[in-house]
């Protein structure tokens, strides 16, 4: 069992959590990831590391619920525990001075593009962030990106903060403003990511995503996670999870993430069924 | 104390039959297929056994079972005293009662199969096993004082088991890192549950912590933490590299990425690891088979496991389909026999060249084209060619590919002194399984390829015998 020691909602349905794991907090380099099971019935899931503490050997991550198992995490506090963590897997993020960086965050992905920024920056590069959300509440790690920016934009997609539009409004904006962009990384949903990649293609701007498929051990065994890169196939656990964004097969990964939506769908109301009636009985 | 018959009785004893779940009701379950012997049925089967003078059938046994030694006490009524022989030589007899191809090692050599049915060996261990989990018989205590050194064992399958059973008993610390939740490796996300109950893999493994072998899960060695963090900053003298082939090939052909299209081990692990048949219980889902159509590719124990579970998903069509004919697949017969029984279909010369997808991206048929024999290849079986025209549409709803592993790479990328083969198997010492850096062993289908659980436990045990030389004798080791 692992201990949780911070849980705090970072806005609607996005929550922080820090798990004591010393070995991957120590470990752990920027663009890899844990995979987590809550309990005896729960499912694997992977997710991106944000942030580790030595000093306290806490691994942070942050969870956006919206399938059951993430919905249940979120409904952990600190000093809860949770059965399994194990990581750090995948391969870290490739890191090196490439000059102008762009690091794009959508929703929670800020949680992911966040560790690389740091790492870029850390290694010299001018670093832009583009920290993206539907709306005013739901930008995360406002504080945390702009410290390691040296230019750092906030886009909601109604306006409500920052400049209204998408990611993409900002990153065509800079380019057209004439900022020799060196490197892209970009993390968030796949329409976004798709995005982002379908416009740095043309202007030959090297753009690498952050995939997040469906996994189980996280090891290279199963090969669930497997995508398409460059008419390869390639497992996301061990090869990735960050690929050359103009040779991912997006619609392939697409489909492949859908898979089980009908499935994840009923598990998430016979869950959220089951809350109502605890509720309920706590009530009477 | 049962009777030891003159020869020609024992001969004119038939085989005995083990009991098992009717092939129509089993097929909608998961439970267990066969029941194993009753007490009588077992005396009985010993009762068949020559007592050879040199017991053949031990040359046949990868971990040297003193096989005519266990089933004289089986005759003798002295079941527990059966087991405990056993356990001289094998860790997990249970286990290896079960899923051991003994068709093709101890019973092929037995000297009654000449011209009889060989006698039931594996059948005979299972039920001593059994009958000893049930008394609830503690393990054998360590007796011996311990070394103060320490092993590590990666990987908590049958080759770092049957490893760590035997550094235990030498009074080696024994620690092993398994990379998922659960102990048992290939035991518990490959092998199902009704061919190998789960209950009996985790009783195993307790009594191996009750003699002190530490367990620690979700430790990925080549990730988590690396040889060399193990040896120099761990203080392991030795480690034992058993992670099994685990990495799933596939066909290179077109449509393999479409939704619907599982590898074997994935499609197992789901089911058996993650119980995804007992959905939504258990959290991880697995596509609804019921009335579909299911292909499993393969002619292998993998493939009929997957096909197996496919029946018993509730699949309207399973198939086997495989490129050569039945004689050459590589899956126990005992395997093949029950499949069949169970309604599985079986699809001989036949090979996929595509798979179709709708607009979902989900598979919907798979492109066959039929094959003939010709000359024998590499492995001695008659080479599949291509019969030009003959290709047709299967329609399906779910495949899973069953056509083997390579090896996995984790360890390679973090230690690339340990040298691999072409195929990324490490190479080792076939008399001490030591690999090419210093203190390092390695055994089972990370060497071989994909193979048995009894060839992966010899392995484990030769290395422990040579890990203990190392770690008394090291000095003198060349490398």
């Amino acid at each position: 069992m692992y201990q949780i020691t911070e849980a705090r909602f970072l806005a609607q349905d996005i929550k922080l959590f820090k798990i004591k794991e010393p070995k991957i907090a120590e470990k752990r380099k920027a663009g890899q990831f844990v995979i987590i099971r809550i309990e005896e019935h729960g499912e694997r899931i992977p997710l991106t590391i944000a942030d580790s503490d030595t000093s306290d050997g806490t691994v942070t991550i942050i969870v956006q619920g919206v399938g059951k198992t993430t919905k249940q995490l979120n409904m952990l506090e600190a000093g809860d525990e949770i059965m399994d963590i194990v990581g750090p897997l995948g391969m870290p993020s490739h890191i090196e001075n490439f000059g102008t960086t762009v690091s794009i965050g959508g929703g929670v992905g800020t949680a992911i593009a966040y560790p690389t920024a740091v790492a870029l920056k850390q290694a010299g590069n001018h670093v832009i962030t583009i920290n993206g959300a539907r709306s005013k509440d739901l930008v995360i790690l406002e504080e945390e990106m702009k410290e390691v920016s040296d230019e750092a934009y906030i886009t909601t997609d109604d306006g409500t903060y920052g400049h209204h539009g998408f990611v993409t409004d900002m990153l065509q904006k800079l380019i057209d403003d004439g900022t020799k962009i060196d490197f892209v990384l970009a993390i968030g949903p796949i329409p976004m990511m798709k995005a982002v990649s379908d416009l740095t293609k043309p202007h030959g701007i090297k753009t690498i995503v952050s995939l997040n498929p469906i996994m189980i051990d996280g090891t290279g065994m199963c090969g669930g996670c497997r995508v398409a890169v460059g008419g390869k196939v390639k497992f996301a656990c061990v090869d990735g999870p960050e690929f050359d964004a103009h040779d991912v097969d997006f619609k392939n990964l697409t489909d492949r993430n859908r898979m089980y939506q009908e499935y994840e769908k009923k598990s998430l109301e016979l869950y959220e069924h089951e809350c109502k009636l605890n509720k309920q009985i706590v009530k009477t | 104390m049962a009777e030891f018959l003159p020869p020609k009785e024992r001969m004119a004893i038939p085989k005995q039959i083990m009991p098992e779940q009717d092939p129509l009701e089993r097929r909608n379950n998961f439970n267990e297929v066969n029941y194993g012997f009753t007490k009588e049925l077992a005396i009985k089967e010993a009762q068949r056994c020559l007592q050879c003078k040199t017991a053949t059938c031990i040359d046949g046994c990868p971990v040297d079972i003193k096989i005519d030694d266990f089933i004289t006490l089986i005759v003798e009524e002295d079941f527990l005293g059966a087991a405990k022989k056993i356990k001289e030589d094998n860790v997990l007899p249970a286990i290896c009662g079960r899923v051991c191809p003994q068709e093709e090692q101890c019973e092929k050599t037995c000297v009654l199969g000449k011209k009889y049915e060989p006698v039931a060996i594996g059948r005979l261990e299972r039920f001593v096993a059994d009958i000893e989990m049930e008394a609830g018989v503690e393990p054998v205590p360590v007796t011996t004082p311990k070394k103060g050194k320490k092993v590590a064992i990666v990987g908590s399958g049958p080759a770092g088991l049957s490893c760590a059973g035997d550094l235990i008993y030498m009074g080696y610390d024994v620690t092993v890192f398994e990379a998922l939740h659960e102990l048992g490796g290939v035991l518990v996300y490959g092998i199902p549950e009704f061919r190998l109950p789960k209950e009996i893999v985790r009783k195993e493994i307790h009594n191996m912590e009750k003699i002190g072998v530490k367990f620690e899960t979700d430790m990925v060695i080549g990730r988590s933490l690396t040889i060399d963090e193990l040896m120099q900053e761990e203080g392991y003298g030795a480690v034992f590299i058993g992670v099994g082939a685990g990495l799933p090939w596939f066909m290179n052909i077109p449509g393999e990425n479409l939704v619907g299209v599982y590898s074997a081990n994935e499609f197992l692990t789901r089911v058996n690891l993650m119980k995804a048949y007992l959905f939504p219980e258990y959290d991880m889902p697995i596509l609804d088979m019921k009335g579909k159509n299911v292909a499993v590719m393969g002619g292998g124990n993998t493939a009929m496991d997957a096909v197996r579970i496919s029946k018993r998903l509730g699949a309207k069509h399973s198939y086997i389909v495989y490129r050569r004919s039945e004689i050459e697949m590589p899956a126990r017969v005992e395997e093949v026999h029950h499949a069949k029984e169970e309604g599985v279909e079986f699809l001989m010369l036949t090979a996929p060249i595509e798979m179709v997808g709708d607009e979902k991206g989900r598979i919907k048929a798979m492109k066959c084209i039929k094959m003939e024999l010709g000359e024998p290849d590499d492995s001695g079986r008659r080479r599949p060619i291509p019969i030009e025209g003959s290709e047709y549409i299967l329609d399906i709803d779910v495949a899973v590919i069953a056509i083997g592993n390579g090896s996995n790479p984790l360890i390679h990328q973090t230690s690339p002194e340990i040298e691999v083969n072409k195929w990324g198997n490490i190479v080792v010492d076939a008399d001490t399984m030591k690999t090419t850096r210093k203190g390092v062993f390695a055994g089972g289908d990370i060497v071989t390829g994909g193979a048995t659980v009894i060839l992966a436990m010899g392995a484990g045990r030769k290395a422990a015998k040579a890990i203990d030389d190392y770690l008394s004798n090291g000095k003198e080791w060349k490398y």
